[in-house]
């Protein structure tokens, strides 16, 4: 049925269109989890459609395979479309609702945070302490505490960090509740979604790999991918372990072997090796899957993100390399004021797809589980195997 | 043998494949990997390539066990009543025997070539066993065929379309191909044929049906008009296959007129009536279930005035099938809704008077052949007959949609073609649907279009291959 008239935007109505022609056809089931999940409906309310286009990691195979995509006239281009409503999804469900707009000029927004952080903190610093102090050479435990009292990060940060939570939290759940409400969510779902997110299971067409330069697979994708979400992860074990030790009475600086350098350092490494890659991916990105978002401008959030993970971990290796120097100071000015935009950015940045995206693969594999008895159907190692 | 001086600017290759699809690419890359160059010219765009290959989702495999994918074996016999029941024994036994026996082979050559499977799809699980599904549709199998290709160093040439070929005692000796700079000589040693039927092209159509033709839909590629298939003709190669015949179902009316493909079918007949455009019944809507009876429709709507059907449900009906993915007319009353789809409600409210007073039975049950039909009504309505009575009202429109043509050239074994006189052309095959008449006589067996494809693909690309190298 069409309902073009009932959806609140354009990019609900197409998704709309599009998964009524492709629940016709089907011969995309085996590529990832978005058309086993549309297989479960014949219509779809904004929030199944919201759920839909966070289910999809934007891998292209759908695209080539497409008997109707474009030029065909009945014009499916899913990856595009489900990218559009996503990124318009992320705004619906922003907490608090005024901070939406945010959303429409990210890049915007996330460079004047930057900067007006970078400031806040020099000038803070220059303010508190004495220009001989931020301009001197400190070694030793404690040096970087000399420019910034520990209370004074842990309380700061501490808080950026809450809001960031409570935020993103609140968004979840009216992202989870626009979807439905779903009954008996089992341990097994969660773990099961757990691990598509961290293999990336469907960032891979379903076995064949999937593509966004042309027809010919790329895994590169998942590439930069993994060293972004798992240079994430080391980071922020990082700073776990610095906590830890720091109230075990271990002050940083630390040493050059020490764990907390080797996480953060490696992370760091991650962090800006996979956010580069999917920088050139973009750039390399076939322009018939590529969202009108998508093109480096302010509205470009993936761009924006990219940029503000590479400021931080530039940032933070740069003060590894400077913090015995007299330009210590001004470089931890630079990266805690990075690093502050970061977090409080995170609930109004592309960092969000991330949230959603977990919540949709909790969703698909428990609603799998309840349709067919068992987790989702595993396409790609089924595909493995060969006739005998 | 002596190669001829080419002319300047000609095209010199080992050989020429015309067609772009499943069997052209078989032939393409097996005649590349026994050592020759290969041109290929796709009458097609790029973005259009691979004629009905596009449109396909499987393939039908012979094998004696299951693998994971394919849920059990599907032995060669059973395969052979299978199409012999389809045929009605209107098949090469040779052909078919051949075919067959290689399609077990299919699995494995497919995936050397990067095509990957997958379970069958949902709502087909009564493939699941004998067909092999493609990850990712046809165009998926077809993207990786291509890929395969390329990497083998095979020309291939989008929007050039083969308009000439040069037959001496029987040899191909070259051809002419045209494309966006004009035509050009090629020099090739063997010939291919595998460009498909002529399904799309709606005059050669109504030389066989009348002008009724012109209002069909083409459910593939556009590109399907025989051309290639005309000038073998014309060069005396013998033709196989009823020209009168085509495999033409019944399909939503606002399809495009072509290439339409799976998401048009209609699967609600059997919940309602279908009226003419003079508002008139014209068949048993619950002879069978749909499956059974889509094909068949196809003919029956033809043969109607303007070759249109309605389809009359009421709101009893309107959930019980899956929706079509344009959305039905949508009125009241019934007279609002004769209105709306053109159609005289004087007439239609006499004949759904009558077909409500017919309706017998009472324990409706869309799963089975139930009790409710129509009694002293002509043509009666034998199952699932309920009387129209409901508002909401709905109408669909049904058309024919034709899918492929049977006409085609004789070939031997050896994927040969054969002339009129019996000879047998050393250096000219052809694979696919060109010649898919030689096994498939009448009927149809979901996925062996593409079976006769790739074994014939297989077959004409490994005899051309080892007649140009000798």
């Amino acid at each position: 049925m069409s309902a073009t008239d009932a959806f609140a935007s354009p990019n609900l109505a197409e998704v709309d269109r599009q998964m009524n022609f492709c629940n016709a056809c089907r011969y995309c089931e085996g590529l990832c989890a978005v058309f086993p999940a549309m297989e479960l409906r014949r219509v779809f309310t904004p929030g199944e459609l919201d759920y839909l286009s966070n289910l999809c990691h934007n891998c292209g195979a759908c695209f080539y395979d497409c008997q109707y995509a474009p030029p065909h006239e009945i014009a499916i281009n899913v990856p595009v479309a489900m990218a559009e409503l996503r990124e318009e999804s992320y705004a619906r469900y922003a907490w608090p609702r005024a901070l939406a707009p945010v959303f429409a000029r990210n890049g915007v927004w996330l460079t004047v945070g930057a900067a007006l952080f970078v400031a806040l903190f020099i000038g803070g610093f220059m303010a508190w302490k004495d220009p001989q102090v931020l301009f001197g050479v400190h070694v030793g435990e404690g040096a970087f505490y000399k420019i910034m009292p520990h209370y004074g990060m842990v309380g700061l940060f501490g808080a950026a960090f809450l809001y960031a939570i409570v935020a993103s939290v609140m968004s979840l759940v009216t992202f989870w509740r626009a979807a439905g409400p779903i009954e008996g969510l089992s341990a097994i779902s969660v773990a099961r979604a757990m691990h598509d997110a961290a293999t990336l299971r469907y960032l891979d067409g379903g076995g064949m790999g999937c593509m966004h330069e042309s027809e010919r697979p790329s895994d590169r994708r998942r590439l930069y991918h993994h060293f972004t979400f798992y240079g994430f992860l080391l980071c922020f074990a990082a700073t776990g372990a610095g906590t830890l030790y720091h109230y075990a009475g271990v002050e940083a600086p630390y040493p050059y072997w020490h764990p907390v350098v080797i996480l953060g350092v490696l992370g760091g490494i991650g962090l800006i090796v996979g956010p580069l890659g999917l920088l050139a991916t973009r750039r390399e990105r076939d322009p018939a899957i590529t969202s009108a978002n998508a093109d480096g401008s302010a509205r470009d959030m993936g761009t924006a993100f990219i940029i503000m993970l590479v400021a931080t971990s530039a940032t933070g290796l740069l003060l590894l390399v400077l913090r015995a120097t007299p330009l210590m100071g001004i470089t931890l000015a630079l990266h805690l004021g990075v690093v502050f935009a970061l977090f409080v950015s995170l609930p109004y940045s592309k960092f969000v797809h991330g949230i959603y995206r977990f919540a949709a693969l909790v969703r698909h594999a428990h609603e799998q589980r309840v349709a067919h008895g068992a987790p989702a159907a595993a396409p790609a190692p089924a595909a493995e195997r060969r006739a005998a | 043998m002596k190669r001829p001086t080419a002319p300047p600017g000609a095209l010199k290759v080992d050989v020429l494949v015309a067609g772009g699809g499943n069997a052209a690419m078989c032939a393409a890359i097996t005649a590349a990997r026994n050592g020759a160059s290969v041109l290929v010219v796709e009458k097609a765009p790029k973005a259009w390539r691979g004629g009905n290959t596009r449109h396909t989702r499987n393939m039908r495999v012979a094998h004696d066990e299951g693998n994971g994918i394919l849920t059990g074996p599907y032995p060669f016999e059973e395969f052979w009543d299978d199409l012999q029941r389809v045929t009605k024994g209107n098949t090469n036994e040779e052909l078919a025997t051949l075919t067959l026996e290689r399609s077990k082979e299919l699995w494995d050559f497919l995936w050397a070539q990067g095509v990957r499977f997958q379970p069958s799809l949902g709502g087909t699980l009564s493939l699941g066993r004998t067909n092999a599904f493609f990850l990712g549709g046809g165009r998926s199998m077809l993207n990786a065929l291509y890929r395969t290709a390329e990497d083998l160093g095979i020309d291939i040439r989008y929007d050039t379309e083969l308009i000439d070929i040069d037959v001496e005692d029987g040899f191909f000796t070259g051809a002419t191909i045209r494309d966006g700079d004009g035509t050009h000589r090629v020099e090739a040693r063997g010939f291919v044929a595998a460009s498909g039927g002529f399904e799309a092209d709606l005059d050669w159509l109504a030389d066989a049906w009348g002008p009724p033709a012109k209002n069909f839909l083409v459910r593939g590629t556009p590109y399907n008009t025989g051309s290639v298939l005309r000038l073998l003709i014309d060069k005396g190669f013998d033709q196989i296959g009823d020209p009168q015949q085509c495999h033409c179902v019944a399909i939503d009316g606002r399809a495009p007129k072509f290439d339409g493909g799976i998401v048009t079918r209609l699967d609600c007949v059997p919940f309602g009536i279908v009226l003419n455009a003079e508002g008139e019944r014209f068949y048993d809507e619950g002879e069978d279930f749909w499956p059974k009876r889509y094909a068949i429709w196809g003919r029956l709507v033809a043969a109607q005035p303007d070759q249109v059907g309605h389809v009359l449900i009421d709101s009893k009906s309107i959930n019980l099938f899956m929706p079509s993915v344009y959305p039905p007319e949508r009125a009241d009353t019934l007279e609002e809704l004769c209105q709306k789809i053109g159609i005289d409600p004087t007439k239609v409210a006499e004949t759904v008077a009558t077909f409500n007073a017919a309706c017998r039975g009472s324990h409706f049950d869309h799963t089975v052949h139930d009790d409710c039909h129509t009694e002293g009504l002509t043509p009666p309505k034998t199952h699932w007959a309920r009387p129209i009575d409901t508002p909401p009202f709905y109408a669909y429109s049904l058309r024919p949609g034709i899918t492929f043509t049977y006409l085609g050239i004789r070939v031997d074994r050896e994927g040969h073609m054969l002339f009129a006189d019996g000879a047998v052309s050393p250096n000219m095959f052809a694979a696919g649907e060109i010649m898919a008449g030689n096994i498939l006589g009448e009927g149809y067996l979901a996925g062996i279009g593409m079976t006769i494809g790739s074994v014939f693909g297989r077959i004409a690309g490994q005899g051309v291959s080892t007649y140009v190298r000798n």
